[in-house]
């Protein structure tokens, strides 16, 4: 306790020096925090996959769409309770800055596919009323101001021309990590209009959103899916919803792995920081530290005593750290708008930046400790602090 | 103090030597030291700088170890314990008063002269009582919470007497207790080593340069070049 008293007493003898360092420490943990919930927010969608969901797509590529006769067929394979279809549209909203994910969905099974996707019913009944229609998500209904009865023009890219849509329902997530960010709208709208205007790409779809009776049917579903498709003009790949999201992260793997990287670099450089501003502390003190060793207090104390200084230092700044990091990234996420569809600060990532505040209040105190507790009382009673 | 004289030795030094490696040389520092202090004793030791007056107070004080010979304070063989036993030993054997008084500066008075009673078995509020005794011994029981910087120089020095003295110890050494005071502030703390070694019988080793402050010991002893004059 009295070596607690002796070591925050200490910390802030220099308080212009400790301030600073404190500072430094704040900034290192906010941008940890915030790298971190970058690279959560890039695994959102997988994480957020519902382990009785599977995707069937073309086992080619993505690209590649894949008959609307399979509906059927996928439905029959024993242990799916649901089926349903999306197809990336790939609009652009007045300009190509204006990125949000659009899919031409089946109205009626993929809303009963996604739970989470909260609507209103009176506003799902319009939506399924209304060709045209169309449902977005609250995030991105508030980064563009749309409303409902809004309506909302794409220029196609992958489907040419101009597609007029008018939002009929604003859906919610059921939890924080719902992507809401989406647009959808009727498949048939864009099947009809792409009957007229290219037949040949008509009666397809992107993906298939297979639901399954439980998480243990996944791979024998899986299998028996794209056995019945084997050998046909289009095979199919089915996956669980989770490892179809990660094959999406996995192509920008490089971007998460140097954003992680970036991350533990501030650390060390805080810990580089810290542990030279204790050795400087520690290196004035020395004829201080000599003196108690006279006195009979031997290194245990004196190695405590550096300890303590340096952990309340990283617990101030680590707190301060942690308690900023919710405002930057609430600041960081609006400023990115619906880059990052999903952008919270996880409880993991809080964590991690106590066990990494601690981690450097420890570390930058081992080399001044090790040498205080090895000080030599005559030489160390001669030094000038 | 004629009974000094007669009391059995609370030091006792036969044969003692102590040398420093510099680079390649080793240069001797005290040789073939003998000496004997009388428990109750004032001794003040004087020399040149660089004489090894200081190596040998460090010495008897525990905080430095001889190369050879044998050194026994109080009975105890010094030389035979180890860093741990040596640091217990001097925390109730030794009370330390230093040239530049050696104040913890972020601790008030009254908790630097509690410093040293942490390693005792002490209650707070008994330590507390304690430092405020000691503090009232030397003259400060107004400064008690006054932290070394708001105190001038003699009276920091008041108080580190007071921390040396908190353990009651066996042996109080001083390395130069008034070289960094004026003449006052000097006379003050050599008259409060005088009363704590009249009236409280402690012994005293003090190592100094200062003729007015070496007339205050009992006994005199001189070292030149590493060797005990007389």
């Amino acid at each position: 306790m009295e070596s607690l008293k002796l070591a925050l007493r200490n910390a802030l003898r220099h308080r212009l020096r400790t301030a600073l360092t404190v500072l430094g420490l704040v900034i290192a943990i906010v941008a940890f925090g915030l790298l971190q919930t970058v690279v959560d927010a890039w695994y959102a969608g997988a994480e957020g996959a519902s382990s009785t969901r599977l995707i069937t797509r073309n086992s080619i590529s993505l690209v590649f769409p894949l008959p609307i006769t399979y509906r059927d067929k996928i439905r029959r394979v024993p242990g799916v309770t649901g089926v349903s279809m999306a197809n990336w549209f790939g609009g652009v909203y007045i300009t190509e800055k204006n990125f949000f994910p659009q899919f031409a969905v089946d109205p009626k099974t993929y809303f009963e596919l996604y739970p989470e996707y909260i609507v209103p019913p009176d506003q799902m009944k319009e939506f399924l009323r209304d060709r045209k229609g169309a449902i977005v998500g609250r995030k991105l209904a508030q980064e563009y101001g749309f409303k409902v009865g809004d309506v909302v023009p794409l220029r196609g890219t992958i489907y040419p021309g101009t597609w007029s849509f008018v939002v009929r329902g604003i859906y919610d997530g059921a939890e924080k990590s719902t992507d809401a960010s989406q647009f959808f709208f009727h498949w048939d709208y864009l099947n009809e209009t792409i009957k007229r205007l290219s037949p040949k790409r008509a009666d397809s779809t992107g993906v298939y959103v297979v639901r399954i009776g439980s998480p243990d049917l996944a791979a024998e579903v899986a299998q028996t899916i794209d056995r019945e498709f084997k050998n046909s003009l289009a095979e199919t790949l089915t996956e669980t919803e989770k490892a179809f999201q990660l094959g999406f992260v996995a192509m920008t793997e490089a971007i998460v792995v140097a954003i992680r990287i970036v991350s533990f670099l501030v650390i060390f450089i805080i810990l580089a920081v810290m542990a030279n501003t204790m050795a400087m502390t520690a290196r004035e003190r020395t004829s201080e530290y000599a003196t108690l060793k006279a006195l009979g207090f031997g290194p245990g104390f004196l190695s405590s005593l550096i300890f303590c200084e340096s952990l309340a230092i990283a617990v101030v700044g680590g707190a301060a750290g942690v308690a900023l990091t919710f405002p930057v990234a609430n600041a960081f996420a609006a400023k990115m708008g619906t880059l990052f569809p999903i952008f919270y600060v996880s409880r993991d990532t809080v964590y991690m930046q106590v066990i990494a505040a601690v981690v450097v209040g420890c570390a930058a105190a081992i080399v001044p400790a090790v040498r205080a507790s090895r000080v030599r009382i005559a030489e160390g009673l001669r030094a000038i602090g | 103090m004629s009974t000094a004289a007669e009391a059995r030795p609370v030091v006792e030094i036969r044969n003692l030597a102590k040398a420093y490696r510099r680079g390649d040389q080793i240069v001797p520092v005290l040789r073939d030291i003998n000496l004997d202090i009388p428990a109750g004793d004032f001794v003040a030791l004087m020399g040149p700088s660089g004489s090894g007056k200081s190596t040998l107070l460090n010495m008897i004080a525990g905080i430095d170890t001889p190369d050879s010979g044998e050194l026994r304070v109080d009975g105890t063989d010094i030389g035979s314990l180890g860093e741990a036993d040596l640091a217990a030993w001097r925390a109730s054997h030794v009370g330390f008063i230093f040239q530049f008084y050696n104040l913890m500066p972020v601790l008030t008075a009254l908790e630097n002269v509690e410093l040293p009673l942490l390693l005792t078995g002490l209650s707070r509020g008994e330590r507390r009582e304690h430092a405020e005794a000691a503090l009232g011994m030397v003259g400060l029981a107004d400064r008690l919470e006054h932290y070394p910087s708001e105190l001038s120089g003699g009276q920091q020095q008041r108080v580190a007497i007071a921390r040396a003295i908190i353990t009651d110890p066996t042996l109080l050494v001083a390395d130069e207790p008034t070289g960094d005071l004026d003449r006052n502030s000097a006379e003050e703390v050599l008259n409060l080593m005088d009363r704590l070694n009249d009236e409280l019988g402690k012994t005293i080793i003090m190592v100094t340069h200062d003729p007015h402050a070496a007339e205050r010991a009992h006994h005199l002893k001189h070292l030149e070049k590493g060797v005990l004059a007389d």
